[in-house]
């Protein structure tokens, strides 16, 4: 009887340790993975980073020259998209969760969900025929419509996640003192899902800043510092795309350098939606 | 607490159920003509009939007080009265419930000023995450109430004095409503649908999650309320049904079984059904 015990005692020890080491090695692994690529990018990237290469633009092989114009021209693609993405998504989303009711709306639903899957080349594409060739040339503006239409089905869905999670007595407690619903929607039960709705928005920033492909066909890319929407802009992605692909080695290492400055972006745009979704609690 | 000092002449006669005899006409004259009156309501969420040929009369400016056990009911006749209902998809209804003398789920009813005269107080407290003062003067912002900032500070203050909580807050009025303790926040809510001045007030068990002592605050609160208000009261607790109403209406599975005096309903129901429950042998 005690022998019996002992022995399935010692047997669920083993397995309980086994498997503990098995989730902690791949753990280990992912992580590593991880801090593997951000360290290589760092010891790359830090040796042609320095002041001027924030500040300049491209120049010839060999007079160094910078990547202030793509950073620029990131920002600005951002905020084009952000204007036309943000809205959009969120009415979207507030479509999802406080109006649509039945069948329509899980058409929408489905749509949506569609469309955060589409291959952000074949945005690039479409927004190359729908814009680009009307327009017969490419444009910071067509860049920045291509970037809105990934983000709208990502901040449509986090949007109406963060909606359904506003407790329903909420609604009702405005509807019982008379307030028709878009008021409910607009006075109460948005406000009440801001942080959660502005976290979204952020992580779909944080998506789309580290987007090419749908660049490539739409925004192009440019040596010069941008002027006007309507005309080609360098951005941060495409200008390591071109820095990488040329057979030229003090290229490579300004690539190394705007990967690293790009990763630099990316990451501080996740610590600030980390302290948004931080104050709430 | 001399709760039970009111004059019982102001009870509503008791109704006949389930038999769907309409005992009494309204009568032209609005003196007595009942606030509330319901005739042979019944109630389905998809097919399930959760209310059976309901027929009550709640008078002016008494407390009524629904009892039964859970799932009788009770909460969804309240939630019938200021049509909260038709949030719910899939629910229908038939009957008549006359609020003045006018049929408020006849079409064209404006159930927005359905809701601006008839207020209700929901069983968990459900503050907006706004300020305290933002809370109270939401229903008075949206319905266009007052004219001036003034005037609007007023009908706050005067709402959060009447739901008994302008001592508390009066320093703090643009701090976060959500900081306030649980009782506070339920008064809060009182004072919230108090400031647009209905005319009735409908409460869903409105200190089932307070302690003993918020509750009681309550309960003074709806004693004092009475003077202006209709209020119909959704309660779990027999004890409180007995001490803060002037009328008990019985529900169990859907039927409106007995409606009396409480006095009377807690000493010598009519229904067989009603002294079982009261006296503890089910529900």
């Amino acid at each position: 009887m005690i022998t019996y015990a002992g022995r399935a005692d010692r047997s669920r020890r083993i397995s309980s340790a086994l498997m503990t080491s098995l989730t902690a090695l791949c753990t280990l692994l992912a992580v590593g993975a991880l801090f593997i690529i951000l360290a290589y990018i760092a010891v790359q990237g830090i040796g042609s980073l320095n002041l001027q290469f924030l500040i300049d633009s491209p120049r010839p092989v060999g007079e160094g020259g910078g990547i202030g114009n793509a950073i620029l021209g990131s920002l600005v693609l951002l905020g084009i998209s952000s204007a036309f993405g943000l809205p959009i998504g969120i009415c979207v989303g507030v479509y999802l969760s406080e109006v649509g009711k039945g069948r329509l709306a899980s058409i929408v639903r489905f749509i949506v969900d569609t469309l955060t899957g589409i291959p952000s080349i074949v945005t690039g594409v479409f927004v190359y025929a729908i814009l680009v060739l009307p327009m017969k040339h490419f444009s910071a503006f067509a860049g920045g419509v291509a970037l809105a239409l990934i983000m709208v089905p990502i901040v449509a869905r986090t949007t109406e996640e963060m909606l359904k999670l506003v407790p329903h007595s909420l609604r009702e407690g405005a509807l019982a003192l008379g307030a028709p619903q878009w008021r409910v929607t607009l006075g109460v039960i948005l406000p009440a899902a801001a942080s959660g709705i502005a976290t979204g928005a952020m992580l779909a920033i944080a998506r789309v800043s580290g987007e090419t492909a749908p660049l490539l066909f739409t925004a192009f890319g440019s040596r010069f510092f941008p002027t006007s929407l309507n005309e080609p802009i360098a951005s941060l992605t495409v200008q390591i795309y071109n820095y990488a692909l040329s057979p030229y080695d003090e290229w490579h290492a300004l690539a190394w350098a705007a990967t690293l400055v790009l990763m630099t972006l990316i990451l501080g745009i996740n610590i600030i939606v980390r302290v948004l979704t931080r104050r709430k609690f | 607490m001399q709760l039970k000092s009111m004059p019982v002449q102001t009870m509503a006669p008791r109704v006949e159920v389930p038999e769907r005899r309409d005992t009494r006409v309204p009568s032209e004259t609005p003196s007595t003509q009942p606030k509330v009156s319901v005739r042979d309501l019944d109630f389905f969420y998809g097919r399930t009939q959760a209310l059976h040929a309901i027929s009550v009369d709640i008078p002016e400016r008494v407390v009524m007080a629904f009892i039964g056990p859970s799932g009788c009911g009770k909460s969804t006749f309240l939630r019938t009265l200021n049509r909260m209902n038709d949030v719910i998809p899939a629910t229908r209804l038939s009957g008549k419930v006359m609020i003045d003398g006018h049929d408020i789920y006849a079409p064209g009813t404006d159930v927005v000023a359905l809701r601006r005269k008839v207020g209700m107080v929901f069983q968990k407290s459900n503050p907006f995450p706004k300020s305290i003062f933002e809370n109270v003067a939401y229903g008075l912002r949206i319905n266009r109430i007052t004219s001036s900032k003034s005037e609007l500070a007023g009908r706050v203050e005067q709402a959060l004095q009447d739901a008994a909580l302008w001592n508390e807050v009066k320093d703090r009025l643009k701090t976060s409503a959500l900081s306030l303790s649980g009782g506070q926040q339920q008064r809060l809510c009182i004072a919230r649908a108090l400031a647009i001045r209905p005319e009735i007030l409908l409460m869903d068990e409105p200190a089932s999650a307070l302690d003993p002592i918020a509750t009681s605050k309550i309960e003074e609160l709806i004693f004092d309320l009475k003077k202006q208000y209709t209020i119909v009261i959704v309660t779990h607790n027999m004890q409180q049904a007995a001490r803060v109403s002037d009328t008990t209406a019985f529900f169990l599975l859907g039927k409106l079984i007995e409606v009396n005096a409480t006095e009377k309903m807690f000493t010598a129901p009519n229904e067989k059904l009603t002294e079982d429950y009261i006296t503890g042998r089910f529900g």
